[in-house]
């Protein structure tokens, strides 16, 4: 049995906002409707974190929860000591209760204060407990790169949350996927770590208001002689490598991103490399043992025979994140080393 | 909350006079960030601490060449006050390789070995921990040291607070825990965060002998942690300090401020602790109008000269980015 069967069905969804015509948002905007529209729907979920009420220009450290305390109340969008221990079990156990807690890290790097509610108790209570208890624990941050913020405000941690059973983990991309699925991830009933990208927030895209089911990958980019999987950040290093490889070496670059990384969709993965026979995988995390390994092995076990090449991994390098920006460029894949690395796959090939 | 009063321990000839000529300095160093911020010389947050300067000055004069400090976020000024220098400091804050990380820190990610700065940290409260754990390896290796930690009245909600205050009272360890309540925590404020606003009875909750001062006092500072360096190099175990203060400018470069009013900021303009040292030092005699007029002109060009060095300092080259991940052995 395959470990990436599990999918969410977006049908628990309330449906009553989402019948509205698609516009085009900021990423941070397309969360913040989409916080509302959950505050709206949803009477069990509320919103707690540091600074989400009064900090900016109201609301959080990029915005996403801007105004919201100002419709709801502060009854359901609440300001919190900085406490993240306490933060994170408590909303486990709101979550056990029978709540749907959205809680706000203000950066990924913070949730390790919390990992025991993390990974003692959210992700073990179904299990552990026999399946008496849903935990519909919502735990929104940020994570990556590109904006200076160093060591301990820009790691990528999805790999290791990925790494965890019980968890969701979810890596929305642009607008429109992070609408629809910080809607499924308040309607799932399974903890879900929900990690926004801090140099995506203000990148704008169409939102159509749906749920997005987990376990769907979303090829970002038809292609037929190579496959890229990235997400986040790296995804749109691999678009504009994509155009690169079109344009100056006549390669038509297939892109996916997995948008989930639990549940993920190795079908859409494996569909892909049979037709082109390539593949590359791209990621910010640090590259050893990271989620690209997982792909990579998945698909060398599932399709080796649909394989012309090995397949390549690109990812962060085994360093902390640098603060000076020569350095914070160095460690992390950049478009041009995506296009080299897939000119390497291409060169790899065993039977032309 | 009572104002110390001077006593004998205090000389304002000597911590006084010092005191302020560091002052000065930290204010004119803190007071460039937003500008360097605003030309785009500073990435990621930095985080001025101008308004604050007594409670890392006071708690500096009171330590010794050994003794360790950690530091938080809003950690300049801990450093500088400790004898770090404000070329390399600024170099830090800059990114240049000449920084004390060579770049890959700074801002909040200021460590010096040979001054026992055993780092400014971008996670609230860390630093708990830490001096903690220095005090630690001072018993165990029969030393006197102390450790200072500091920190805001946002991280004394850390759970880790708890935590370590009980460590340290039952093992007697030298930590002086120097809590800088500046009445917010980013956007939110102490009325909001806590429900017991005197943040000294945590510390008399777990055996931690604790203090409140007056933060805008060089000397009130100096003479509590004077006190508390004598109580843990003597083997007495930890102390809490908590210090009234308060932060001028906003929470990091850019804050909007809508969380406080341009009146409270005032209010707490009018205690300055520059302004009340000077005035006080003049008072006693040790200390003219002239003498000051020097210390800000000589506060004014070693900043300036920090500054110059920071901007002449190179930026890293991007081999550096993969070294002193591990020990490297050639
Ligand atoms: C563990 C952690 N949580 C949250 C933050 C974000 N943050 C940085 S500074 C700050 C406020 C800290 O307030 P306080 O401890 O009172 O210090 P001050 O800034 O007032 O000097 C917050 C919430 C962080 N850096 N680390």
């Amino acid at each position: 049995m395959g470990i990436a069967t599990a999918t969410t069905s977006a049908a628990a969804v309330p449906a009553t906002s989402a019948a509205r015509p698609a516009k085009p948002m900021a990423l941070w905007r397309a969360l913040n409707t989409a916080l509302h529209d959950i505050l709206e729907d949803t009477p069990e979920a509320f919103l707690l974190g540091e600074d989400i009420t009064t900090w900016g220009t109201g609301g959080g450290i990029y915005g996403v929860t801007k105004k919201l305390a100002d419709d709801f109340g502060r009854g359901r969008v609440m300001d919190t000591p900085i406490s993240e221990e306490v933060l994170i079990s408590a909303a486990v156990g709101a979550a056990m209760q029978g709540c749907r807690p959205i809680l706000e890290i203000m950066y990924s790097d913070f949730t390790f204060l919390g990992f025991d509610g993390i990974i003692n108790q959210a992700a073990k209570a179904r299990y552990m407990f026999g399946g008496q208890f849903d935990v519909p624990f919502v735990l929104r941050t940020n994570g990556g790169s590109g904006i200076g913020k160093a060591g301990q405000h820009s790691q990528s941690l999805e790999t290791l949350f990925a790494h965890i059973p019980g968890l969701e983990v979810v890596v929305p991309a642009t607008a429109g996927d992070a609408y629809g699925l910080l809607r499924t991830a308040v309607a799932s009933n399974n903890p879900t770590i929900f990690l926004e990208h801090k140099n995506l927030y203000n990148d704008r895209g169409p939102v159509s208001f749906e749920p997005i089911p987990f376990g769907v990958a979303r090829i970002a980019r038809h292609g037929t002689d190579l496959t890229i999987v990235a997400t986040q950040q790296m995804l749109k290093r691999s678009l504009e490598a994509a155009e690169v490889l079109q344009e100056q070496h006549d390669l038509s670059a297939e892109v996916i991103d997995p948008r989930t990384l639990f549940p993920f969709d190795m079908q859409t993965v494996i569909t892909s490399v049979k037709k082109t026979r390539h593949l590359v995988v791209a990621h910010e995390a640090v590259r050893d043992y990271g989620w690209g390994a997982e792909f990579v092995a998945q698909v060398v076990e599932e399709a080796w025979n649909d394989l012309d090449a090995p397949p390549r991994r690109l990812g962060g390098l085994r360093t902390p994140i640098p603060y000076s920006e020569v350095l914070e460029n160095a460690v992390i894949p950049s478009a041009n080393q995506i296009v080299a690395t897939a000119l390497a796959t291409r060169r790899d090939r065993q039977h032309v | 909350m009572t104002t110390q009063t001077l006593t004998a321990h205090y000389d304002p000839a000597v911590q006084g006079f010092t005191g302020l000529a560091t002052m000065t300095m930290i204010r004119a160093f803190e007071s460039r960030m937003p500008l360097l911020s605003e030309e785009g010389l500073i990435r990621g947050s930095t985080h001025p601490s101008v308004g604050m300067e007594a409670v890392a000055t006071g708690v500096s004069l009171a330590l010794g060449p050994r003794d360790t400090i950690a530091s938080n976020h809003r950690g300049h000024a801990h450093c500088l006050a400790r004898g770090s220098d404000p070329g390399r400091t600024m170099a830090e804050i800059l990114g240049r390789v000449d920084g004390y990380g060579q770049g890959k820190g700074g801002s909040m990610h200021i460590g010096v070995k040979e001054l026992g700065i055993i780092g400014t940290n971008g996670i609230v409260g860390a630093g708990i921990g830490l001096a903690t754990g220095a005090a630690l390896a001072a018993k165990q290796q029969g030393s006197d040291a102390v450790a200072v930690v500091y920190f805001g009245d946002g991280a004394s909600n850390q759970g880790v607070l708890g935590e370590a205050f009980n460590l340290c009272a039952i093992w007697n360890l030298a930590v002086v825990f120097v809590c800088e309540n500046n009445h917010y925590a980013q956007s939110a404020s102490i009325e909001e965060m806590v429900a017991q606003p005197d943040l000294s009875q945590r510390g008399t909750a777990y055996g931690v002998k604790s203090v409140n001062v007056n933060g805008m006092h060089l000397d009130a500072v100096y003479e509590a942690a004077a006190e508390a360096v004598a109580r843990g190099r003597a083997g007495d175990g930890p102390t809490l300090i908590v210090a009234d203060t308060y932060r001028y400018l906003g929470h990091m470069a850019g804050d909007t401020e809508i969380y406080r009013s341009a009146d409270e900021v005032q209010e707490w303009k009018d205690k300055d602790p520059i302004g009340y040292l000077a005035r006080a030092l003049e008072q006693q005699g040790v200390l003219t109008a002239g003498q000051f007029a020097q210390l800000e002109a000589d506060a004014a060009r070693v900043v300036a000269e920090a500054e110059a060095f920071a901007r002449n300092s190179p930026y890293p080259e991007e081999f550096r980015a993969g070294t002193d991940v591990y020990e490297e052995t050639v």
